[in-house]
C-alpha cells in the first residue's frame, strides 16, 4: 500500500519534471539569445545597411527583405487560401472526391519540408519561369508553403460561423454569394486573421527555401525582380561563416522578438474569437 | 409613416407581377453565381496544381540521375565525390536516419509525458500555460535553434564530452527540441479526444488515476500518438537549417554520438549554391528520395486518419 | 368574411432522401390573415413552412412533389426566381439570429442586397421597419451599436424589422416566441396582430393558447399529414377529428 503511494508520488514528480524541462528548454533558448544579443541591438543596428558582407553595419536591408517577401507571399496566399476554404466549406458537396483530394493535398503540402520547397522554387520559378533569384520567386515559393495554413484556419473559421446566419440571409432573398461575401466572410475574419498571423511567423522564420529562391544579396531590394536576403538567411550566413557573432546574436534577438509578438497576437485573435462566440 | 410604407408594399401588388422574373434577369444573376463558384473551384484546384508541379519538377530533375547510377548505388554507395562523378548518398541517408532516430530517442518519451501531463494531470491554468509555451516553442524558427545549437550545445559537447562538438549528438538534441511541439500537440489532442466514459468507467472500478492513464487512456489514444510520432519523424527527417549548423556535415558514416555527420537535407542546402550539371541533378535526386519518403509518410497518416474519422462518424 | 387566397398548397409531398416528411398537404392561406400551424414535435410544421419560401432546397437530398401557388403563380416553376420569391416571403426563425453588425446594418441588409444604395432612402426604410416592428422607441438612439447586445425579445423584433425592410407580402414565423420570456412574447403577439392588417402571416407554434389568441385559421399536423384545417374558433371549440381533439384537450386539460 505504502509502496503504491510512493510509486504514484514518483510518477507525479516525473510528469511535472517533464513539463518543467520543456519550459526550461524554452527559457534557455530565448534567455541565452537575449542575454548575449540584447546589447547589440540598437536603432543603428536596425536602420543601418550591412557593410563588408555583414561584418559591420546594421541589418536594415534584411529587415526590408523579410517584410517584402512576407508581404508578397501573403498577397498571393491569403486570397487563394480563403477562396479555397470558401469553396470547400460552402460549395463542394460533403463527400465529393474533389474536396477530398484538395483537403488531402493541403495536408500533404503542410508536411513537405522547406528544403523541398526550396528545390522546387529554384527549378520552377528561378530557372524554368526565368524569374531568377528574386523577391517574386521567393514570395511565390513562400506562398505555396503558407497556403495550407491559411486554407485550414479559414476553413475552421468558416465552419464556426453559425448556420442560422446563412438561412436568415438567404431567406431575406440574398443570393449565395451575397450571403458569403456580406455575412460569412466578415464573421470569419478573426479566425482567418489567426491563420494570417501564423503564416507571417512562418514566413519570417523560413530560411532553407529562401536561400534557394530569393538568393542572399545584401543590397536593398527595390523591385520584385531584385534578389533579397531575409533576417533568417542573414543569421544563418553570419553564424556559419563566422562573419560576426555579435551581429548574429542581434539578428537572432530581433527574430525571437518578432516571433513572440506574433505568438501573442495570434493568441489574442484566437481568444477574441472564442469570446465572441 | 407606417401607412405610407404599407401603401408602398400594396402597390407592388401580387407576388409575381411578371416584372422581376423575366428569363434574362434570372440568367444574368445565375451566371454570375455560377462563374463565382467556378472561380473558387479554380482557386481550390491550385493546391492540387502546386503539388503536381512540385512532384513533377523535382522528379524530372532527380530521377534520371538515380536511373543512371541505379537506385541501390545511389542510396547505399558511401562515396559522395560529385566533382569526380561519384554520387552515392549512403553516408547521408544513414546520417539522416541516425540523427532522426537519436532525436526521437529522447524527445518521444519527453513529449508523451508532457502531453499526458497537459491533458490529464495539470490543473487547467498550468495546462493552458504549457500550451502557450509549446506554441512558442513551435514558433521559433529552425535557424534560431540551429544558431542556439552552434553557440551553446556544440561548445558544451566539445568541452565536456570531447570531439569538436559538431556531432550526431548535437543534431539529435536540437532536432529533438524542434519536433517536441508536433509530438506534444498531436498526442495531447488524441488523449483529450478519449471519451470521458472510458476514464470514468475505469475509475469507477477502483483503478487509480495512473492505472487509468496507462491501461485505458493511452491504449485508446494509441492511433493519435502513433500519428504524432510518425509526423514528428517526418519533420525531423526534413529539417534542414537546424541540423546543418550543428552536425559538422562530414560525409562519413558516424561511429558514435560524437562524430560529425551530414544529412540529406544539409547536403542539398550546402551544395546547391554552386552545383551544376550532374552534381545539381544529384542534389535533386537527394530531394526526390526525401520527397517520396515524406509524402508517402504523410499520405499514410492522413488517409488512415480520414478513414478513422469516417468510421467514427458512421 | 373570407379573404382572397394568397397561398395555395396542392398535394404537397416532401421527402428527405428516403424519409417522407409530408403527405398530400392541401391548404389555402388567406390574405391578411394569421394562419397557425400546430402539432407535436417532428410532425412536419417547419418543413411545410420552409416549402413556402423554398428554403428546403438548401438541404441536400430533398425532393418535393405537388404544387404551391402564390397569387396563382406556381412558385416551384422553373421560371420563378427564388430570390424574388424570398424577397416577398419573409421568414422569422425560432432562434432570433441577428447578424454580427450594428442594428442599423441588420435592418438595411436586405434593402442593400436588393440594390438600394441611397443613404437617405435606407435611413427611411430602417426607421419605418423598426417602427413597424415596435422597436424604434427602444433603439432609435443607438442604431449603430452592435445588435448582439439587444435582449432576446428585442432581437426577435429586430429580425422582424429586418424582414419588413425587404417589403414582403407574406411573413413566415417558425415558433418565434419559443425563446422569449412572457413579456416579450406578449409584445410579439401584439405586433403580429398589428402586422396582419398588411401582411399575410403563417406561424408555427407549440403554444395552443397562443395559436388561439393570434390566429384566424389553424392547421393541425400529425405525422406529416394535415389532419384538420379550419377557422381557429371552430377548430378549438369544435374539432372535427378525434385526433385534433385529443391533442388540444391534452394540452389544455
Ligand atoms: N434536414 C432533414 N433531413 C432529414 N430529415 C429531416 C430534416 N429536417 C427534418 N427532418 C424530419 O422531418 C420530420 C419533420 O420535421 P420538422 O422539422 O418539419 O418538424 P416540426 O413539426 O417542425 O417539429 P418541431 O415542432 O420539433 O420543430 C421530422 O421527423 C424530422 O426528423
Ligand atoms: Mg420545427
Amino acid at each position: 500500500m505504502l509502496q503504491t503511494k510512493l510509486k504514484e508520488k514518483m510518477i507525479t514528480v516525473l510528469f511535472w519534471l517533464s513539463a518543467l524541462i520543456i519550459v526550461g528548454i524554452l527559457i534557455a533558448v530565448i534567455g541565452y539569445i537575449f542575454v548575449k544579443g540584447l546589447a547589440h541591438v540598437n536603432l543603428d543596428f536596425i536602420l543601418e545597411a550591412p557593410k563588408r558582407a555583414g561584418k559591420e553595419g546594421g541589418i536594415s536591408t534584411t529587415i526590408i527583405g523579410t517584410l517584402y517577401l512576407t508581404a508578397v507571399s501573403l498577397f498571393i496566399a491569403v486570397p487563394l487560401g480563403v477562396a479555397t476554404a470558401i469553396y470547400l466549406e460552402e460549395y463542394a458537396r460533403q463527400k465529393s472526391r474533389f474536396a477530398f483530394i484538395v483537403n488531402l493535398t493541403a495536408e500533404t503540402l503542410a508536411g513537405i519540408p522547406s528544403i523541398i520547397y526550396g528545390l522546387f522554387g529554384f527549378v520552377f520559378f528561378v530557372i524554368f519561369m526565368n524569374m531568377g533569384w528574386s523577391i517574386i520567386s521567393g514570395g511565390l515559393t513562400l506562398a505555396i508553403m503558407i497556403l495550407p495554413t491559411i486554407t485550414r484556419t479559414s476553413q475552421e473559421a468558416i465552419l464556426s460561423v453559425p448556420g442560422e446566419y446563412r438561412e436568415n440571409s438567404l431567406a431575406l432573398g440574398a443570393s449565395k454569394w451575397q450571403t458569403i461575401s456580406k455575412i460569412i466572410i466578415p464573421a470569419a475574419v478573426p479566425g482567418i486573421l489567426t491563420g494570417v498571423i501564423l503564416s507571417i511567423g512562418r514566413a519570417i522564420g523560413e530560411t532553407a527555401a529562401i536561400i534557394l529562391t530569393a538568393g542572399s544579396s545584401l543590397g536593398m531590394p527595390l523591385s520584385l525582380a531584385d534578389p533579397a536576403r531575409t533576417m533568417s538567411v542573414h543569421l544563418y550566413i553570419l553564424a556559419m561563416e563566422g562573419l560576426s557573432m555579435e551581429r548574429a546574436f542581434g539578428t537572432a534577438v530581433l527574430i525571437v522578438v518578432l516571433v513572440i509578438i506574433i505568438n501573442y497576437l495570434a493568441n489574442l485573435s484566437l481568444r477574441r474569437l472564442s469570446h465572441s462566440r | 409613416m407606417i401607412e405610407n410604407y404599407v401603401e408602398d408594399s400594396k402597390m407592388m401588388g401580387r407576388i409575381f407581377d411578371g416584372k422581376e422574373s423575366k428569363k434574362g434577369a434570372k440568367n444574368i444573376r445565375f451566371n454570375a453565381e455560377y462563374m463565382i463558384e467556378k472561380l473558387l473551384m479554380l482557386c481550390a484546384g491550385i493546391s492540387i496544381l502546386a503539388i503536381v508541379l512540385i512532384a513533377l519538377f523535382i522528379l524530372v530533375r532527380g530521377v534520371p540521375l538515380i536511373a543512371k547510377t541505379g537506385l541501390n548505388d545511389f542510396l547505399f554507395n558511401l562515396k559522395w565525390d560529385p566533382t569526380r562523378g561519384s554520387f552515392g548518398i549512403g553516408t547521408m541517408f544513414i546520417g539522416s536516419l541516425v540523427v532522426t532516430l537519436a532525436s526521437m530517442l529522447w524527445s518521444v518519451p519527453l513529449g508523451l509525458l508532457t502531453a499526458v501531463f497537459m491533458a490529464e494531470i495539470a490543473p487547467p491554468s498550468v495546462g493552458n500555460f504549457m500550451a502557450r509555451m509549446v506554441e512558442l516553442l513551435a514558433g521559433i524558427p529552425s535557424v534560431v535553434y540551429g544558431f542556439f545549437g552552434l553557440v551553446v550545445i556544440v561548445p558544451l559537447i566539445r568541452e565536456y564530452l570531447g570531439g569538436n562538438g559538431m556531432s550526431v549528438l548535437a543534431g539529435a538534441l536540437i532536432l529533438g527540441i524542434m519536433i517536441l511541439p508536433t509530438l506534444i500537440n498531436i498526442s495531447r489532442d488524441a488523449i483529450i479526444a478519449v471519451p470521458r466514459e472510458y476514464k470514468e468507467g475505469s475509475l469507477a472500478l477502483g483503478a487509480t488515476h495512473y492505472q487509468t492513464i496507462r491501461r485505458v487512456i493511452m491504449p485508446a489514444a494509441r492511433s493519435g500518438i502513433i500519428t504524432a510520432i510518425v509526423l514528428g519523424m517526418g519533420r525531423a527527417i526534413g529539417e534542414t537549417m537546424a541540423v546543418v549548423m550543428v552536425t559538422g556535415n562530414s560525409t562519413i558514416i558516424p561511429d558514435g554520438p560524437l562524430t560529425p555527420v551530414r544529412t540529406m537535407t544539409s547536403n542539398i542546402v550546402l551544395e546547391m549554391g554552386y552545383a551544376a550539371g550532374d552534381h545539381q541533378a544529384a542534389l535533386f535526386a537527394t530531394g526526390t528520395v526525401l520527397f517520396i519518403f515524406i509524402v508517402v509518410l504523410n499520405l499514410i497518416v492522413n488517409i488512415s486518419a480520414k478513414a478513422g474519422s469516417q468510421n467514427a462518424a458512421n | 368574411m373570407t379573404n382572397r387566397i394568397k397561398i395555395k398548397s396542392k398535394d404537397i409531398n416532401l421527402f428527405y432522401r428516403d424519409f417522407q416528411a409530408l403527405y398530400n398537404i392541401n391548404m389555402d392561406v388567406e390574405e391578411n390573415r394569421v394562419t397557425a400551424l400546430i402539432g407535436p414535435s417532428g410532425c412536419g410544421k417547419s418543413t411545410f413552412l420552409r416549402i413556402l419560401n423554398r428554403l428546403n432546397e438548401l438541404i441536400e437530398g430533398t425532393r418535393i412533389d405537388g404544387q404551391v401557388f402564390m397569387d396563382d403563380y406556381a412558385i416551384y416553376d422553373k421560371e420563378i426566381n427564388v430570390v424574388d420569391l424570398r424577397k416577398k416571403v419573409g421568414m422569422v426563425f425560432q432562434k432570433p439570429s441577428v447578424f454580427p453588425m450594428s442594428i442599423y446594418e441588420n435592418v438595411a441588409y436586405g434593402p442593400k442586397i436588393h440594390g438600394i444604395k441611397d443613404r437617405r432612402r435606407l435611413d427611411e426604410i430602417v426607421e419605418k421597419s423598426l417602427k413597424a416592428a415596435n422597436l424604434w422607441q427602444e433603439v432609435s438612439d443607438r442604431l449603430n451599436s452592435s445588435a448582439a447586445r439587444l435582449s432576446g425579445g428585442q432581437q426577435q423584433r429586430l429580425v422582424i424589422a429586418r424582414v419588413l425592410a425587404v417589403e414582403p407580402q407574406v411573413i413566415l414565423m417558425d415558433e418565434p416566441a419559443s425563446a422569449l420570456d412572457p413579456i416579450s412574447t406578449s409584445k410579439l403577439e401584439d405586433l403580429i396582430a398589428e402586422l396582419k392588417n398588411n401582411y399575410t402571416i403563417v406561424i408555427v407554434t407549440h403554444n395552443m393558447q397562443q395559436a388561439a389568441r393570434v390566429s384566424d385559421y389553424t392547421g393541425f399536423f400529425l405525422n406529416g399529414k394535415l389532419v384538420e384545417f379550419n377557422r381557429t374558433d371552430e377548430l378549438f371549440v369544435n374539432p372535427r377529428d378525434k385526433r385534433t381533439e385529443d391533442y388540444i384537450t391534452g394540452r389544455f386539460g
